[in-house]
């Protein structure tokens, strides 16, 4: 039991003595299921295929075919003729999904102790402080963990849907090479977010950030023998950094002007800096760069498209549900900040809305199944800043619940899309892109419970009640259109255009990006699960439903986004229990929250509606565009394509903004790198200067030295008649 | 005794003739080992320090120090010069080579270091002796009128100094044998 | 008269420097030498006779060290002659090293 520096706080808290001093457990747990599973890794151990990774494209099948192989091989597929299934996968497979499940079992029973001990009523975190970590003269951080009501939110979302995700590995993943390397990264990922969330101070959090980047990199490289996926796992990393730079900016000016980085210590002093000021926005802008760069919102998010290239268990767990949202997250803890610096939530309320417009427009041309989802995550996170950035913490945070649901879902579905298309393409030995849409088709008579599922999933997103997400959008659009009339953000101004201009401009767009999300990814659902099947003849008998261990978290994630919208109702749908959400993290956000809104008028019930309807209208419109302009009939298998023209070309290609960047800023900072720094400061002036300069300059004083030498009797005269004129002079001029 | 009184005059009541010869000895010393360090045969250049040397001599006669004046003619002028001569007649050095200067620049240089110590040196001749060790004025002339140039010399040579006296033999036994040693032709050994 | 024969002394000296740089005939450079002290014996008598007879005492033995030292190293120049048959002080080089 690791020993605590004081025994909490001097006044004792409710949650003393409960199963929150098991606090340390949740996120060491993994971190011990990351070791294990990295030392089988290492062990030499599996006895046939080729070395790790795999080096095919797709989920791990080496492309070389016709391999000799071990008779006693194990494995799912015995009749496949290339397994390369791990030697130790079974131990694998208990201690990596295994170490979530407890985790996530301890995260329930302190959940459980929260309610037990008041709830939404503990005004107080609860700190558990470990060591000290860095005292540093004025600086004194310590490794502690902050337990309130926002962070057992997080904790039980990662943990939660962790748990899921990694059980869906297990039949994902089983044949490749690389298994348990593959779990002992995403336990490390776990570890890491879990630091990030449970982070007393922001520097622990920073900690948490920085790792899940790291893992991010690695899993999004996870087959690095294809130089595609490397690129993109350091694309993911270097893209990242830049945001990372401003959340570190942020701390800086945080402990130069505060003096403190702990929350509880940046919570007390902001209440006294002035609102609005430039100190506070200028942190608060800082800090949202670093949402940026994680949440991938513009102008940084250009990485995650291209994590897609990581398996998609991957792309379900990292770049939906957990890692993606903890700038979200970061803006929720920061509430005490943003909602005293008005100018920075409408920038970030802006960005966020632009953002995911933006992105809805290119989800709605991408033939690849994973980035239609991908660039539907960069769109939804929009959503999510829109929430945080106007001061409605609680919509916020209440939409990366329930998108890491629908989002997850969404995901895992499309893996086990994916998973057959593979199977089917594996039998036939045929090359074709498995994960595109033009190649797939019909598939609801093959995967009948995906397919409902995956349709759940839409509707969910599109915002059709009764499910979640339709509760979770709705609130954020409501409590944008509420504060656009009345709020600190709307009285504010910025680049001189007043503030409520701005806030219902970002409604509309938000509107429309609920209007293409619909369009889109109903767009999804035909081309793969509607009309006839373009797969081919011979792989068609080999498209079948996944097996259980796959399909089993789809079910629960089913189940959850169908049901998630419980979990905050609005008042004005009280077909339960009313704003759930609300109360618990009133102690956490409440505050901020009213800051905000400061003395807005009740909406009339009448208004209120009308936006609903409003929003639901939207959805169906979207769904039904959809349904009548596309003809998934009329498609053709991907090798057999038009390339598109005109607008669809440049939506095609995510409006060349990769291409861009890469003109403007890669381009020229790779040649001033190579031209300047390297050729010029370190071949020139450091090799040519410091090391071979030094190395000619001894050469000639000892050149010098041999000159002095020469067995000339007329020089050692002259070097003698020289010393005697020096010594005189010294005698002389002292 | 009057001559030497008279050779030799107390400090601060010289009589222009004494002064006279003294610059002269002087400057002629001075032109001599100009003329000597510049005259392209060997030879030349011997004779004309020669003289140098005998300018000298008179000199150190007039500063009351007759015998080592007589020393001077005899035994630098005399036999090291001659030994030189000796030397350059052998080696039939008699005319002297072409390139046996260095160059202009040299010179100049040369001159320059040269110009240089001199300023040196008399910038260092600003000191004062301690007024303790100064011997009163014409006191050494009062001492070579009493017993003679010699004894002067000869008494702390064999008191004071008897040891360097005696070293000093053993030296000139160590040059002789050196010379003779160095001297020796190769071809005696294999001759032998 | 002390000043005046320092001068000279001096200037002596000096001259005899010039010459050791000047000079590359081996013989020429060692008569500089001599010029050379025979410039300090004269700085000496001159100091003798003020300051006691101990500088000429030193003059006396200043010139059996010039002896003794014109004779080993014209044997030098001589044995040096023999084997470069040359007294040019830049084809000399033997101290190299």
């Amino acid at each position: 039991m690791l020993p605590l520096l004081q025994a909490a706080a001097a006044s004792a808290h409710p949650l003393d003595g409960t199963a929150a001093r098991w606090l340390w457990a949740v996120p060491l747990l993994p971190l011990a299921g990351f070791v294990l599973n990295g030392a089988l890794s290492i062990l030499p151990a599996y006895h046939a295929g080729p070395a790790d990774p795999g080096l095919s494209h797709g989920d791990g099948h080496e492309a070389v075919h016709g391999e000799p192989h071990d008779p006693d091989s194990a494995g799912a597929h015995a009749e496949d003729h290339h397994v390369t299934r791990h030697r130790y996968a079974g131990l694998v497979s208990i201690i990596g999904p295994g170490v979530l499940m407890v985790s996530f079992l301890l995260s329930a029973m302190i959940f459980f102790a929260m309610r037990g001990a008041g709830g939404g009523a503990i005004t107080e975190p609860f700190i558990q402080r470990y060591f000290s970590w860095m005292p540093v003269g004025d600086l004194k951080i310590d490794a502690a963990f902050q337990l309130d009501q926002l962070s057992m939110v997080m904790t039980l979302v990662v943990t939660g849907v962790g748990m899921l995700i990694h059980i869906f590995s297990v039949g994902y993943m089983q044949d490749d090479p690389g298994y348990p390397r593959y779990f002992s990264y995403l336990n490390l990922f776990v570890f890491f977010m879990l630091l990030l969330v449970l982070g007393g101070n922001y520097p622990l959090l920073f900690i948490g950030w920085e790792g899940v980047g790291l893992c991010s990199y690695l899993l999004i490289g996870f087959w690095f023998s294809e130089k595609a996926n490397a690129d993109a796992g350091k694309k993911a990393f270097i893209v990242n950094r830049i945001g990372d730079f401003g959340f570190l900016i942020a701390m800086f000016l945080m402990f130069a002007n505060i003096g403190t980085l702990d929350f509880t210590g940046v919570r007390t002093a902001a209440e006294s800096l002035p609102v609005g000021g430039a100190l506070v926005t200028t942190i608060c802008l800082f800090l949202f760069l670093g949402c940026a760069g994680k949440s991938a919102q513009i102008p940084l998010y250009v990485w995650l498209p291209d994590a897609m290239a990581g398996p998609t268990p991957v792309s379900a767990l990292i770049h939906a549900a957990t890692m993606v949202t903890a700038g979200v997250y970061l803006v929720a803890r920061s509430s005490f900040l943003f909602s005293h610096a008005p100018v920075a939530q409408l920038v970030v309320v802006l960005v966020g809305a632009v953002t995911a417009i933006f992105s809805a427009s290119i989800g709605l041309k991408q033939w690849d199944i994973k980035k239609v989802l991908a660039y539907s995550t960069v769109s939804q996170l929009g959503y999510m800043f829109i929430g945080v950035g106007s001061g409605a913490y609680v919509a916020g945070v209440f939409h990366l619940v329930t998108h890491a649901f629908f989002k997850a879902l969404l995901f895992l579905g499309s893996g086990s899309v994916i998973y057959a298309m593979h199977a089917a393409y594996h039998h036939t030995h045929n090359h074709d892109d498995a994960q595109d849409m033009r190649n797939m088709g019909g598939l609801r008579q093959y995967m009948p419970i995906t397919f409902i599922l995956m349709w759940i999933a839409t509707l969910a997103i599109a915002g059709i009640p009764p499910l979640s997400g339709f509760f979770s959008k709705d609130e954020i659009l409501g409590s944008l259109f509420a504060r656009a009339e009345h709020s600190t953000l709307a009285s504010a101004h910025l680049f001189g255009v007043p503030g409520n201009v701005w806030l219902y401009l970002s409604w509309a767009l938000g509107l429309a990006a609920a209007f293409m999300t619909a369009t889109y990814m109903t767009r999804m659902m035909l081309y793969t699960f509607h009309g006839p099947n373009r797969t081919g003849d011979a792989e068609r008998s080999h498209l079948h439903e996944a097996p259980w261990v796959m399909t089993g978290p789809l079910v629960v994630l089913g189940v959850l986004a169908a049901f998630g919208g419980w979990l905050n109702l609005p008042e004005l749908i009280p077909i339960g229990k009313v704003g759930i959400l609300d109360h618990w993290l009133e102690p956490v956000v409440g505050e901020s929250t009213k800051f905000v809104v400061a003395g807005a008028p009740e909406a009339s019930p009448g208004l209120e509606y009308g936006l609903i309807a409003l929003a639901v209208l939207i959805a169906v419109a979207g769904i039904t565009t959809a349904m009548l302009r596309l003809k998934p009939a009329t498609l053709v298998p991907k090798r057999e394509a038009v390339p598109e023209e005109g607008f669809e070309k440049v939506l095609l290609n995510k409006y060349y903004v990769d291409e861009i960047y890469d003109e403007t800023i890669v381009k020229p900072v790779v040649g001033v790198s190579r031209g300047v720094l390297w050729r010029g400061v370190d071949a020139g002036l450091i090799d040519g200067l410091g090391v071979n300069g030094t190395a000619y300059l001894t050469r000639f004083v000892g050149w010098v030295g041999s000159q002095l030498q020469s067995g000339q009797l007329g020089t050692y005269a002259w070097v003698l008649a020289l010393g005697v004129l020096a010594v005189l002079g010294a005698f002389g001029l002292r | 005794m009057q001559t030497a009184q008279t050779l030799s005059m107390p400090h601060g009541t010289l009589p222009l003739l004494y002064t006279f010869h003294f610059y002269l000895f002087g400057l002629v010393a001075i032109v001599s080992a100009l003329l000597f360090v510049t005259r392209k045969s060997p030879v030349a250049a011997a004779l004309w320090l020669v003289n140098t040397m005998f300018c000298l001599a008179a000199l150190y006669v007039m500063l009351d120090a007759q015998f080592i004046g007589a020393i001077q003619v005899l035994v630098y002028a005399g036999a090291i010069m001659v030994v030189f001569l000796f030397v350059i007649m052998l080696l039939n050095l008699g005319h002297g080579g072409v390139g046996d200067t260095r160059g202009l620049g040299w010179k100049l240089a040369a001159g320059a270091v040269g110009l240089g110590i001199l300023a040196e040196i008399f910038a260092l001749t600003k000191t004062r002796t301690p007024i303790t060790l100064t011997l009163p004025q014409g006191f050494t002339a009062q001492e070579v009128a009493r017993t003679g140039a010699i004894a002067p010399i000869a008494a702390p040579l064999f008191n004071e100094y008897l040891l360097a006296f005696e070293v000093t033999s053993i030296l000139l036994l160590a040059a002789v044998v050196g010379a003779v040693v160095l001297g020796k032709q190769r071809g005696e050994e294999h001759a032998r | 008269m002390l000043a005046e024969a320092l001068f000279f002394s001096a200037v002596l000296f000096v001259i005899g420097v010039f010459g050791v740089l000047i000079r590359r005939n081996a013989i020429i450079v060692f008569m500089c030498v001599e010029l050379m002290l025979n410039a300090v014996n004269l700085s000496f008598i001159a100091f003798a006779q003020q300051f006691g007879v101990g500088g000429q005492v030193f003059v006396f033995f200043v010139m059996t060290v010039a002896a003794a030292e014109a004779a080993v190293g014209l044997a030098i120049i001589i044995a040096l002659f023999r084997h470069r048959q040359t007294v040019d002080l830049q084809n000399i080089n033997l101290l190299k090293g």
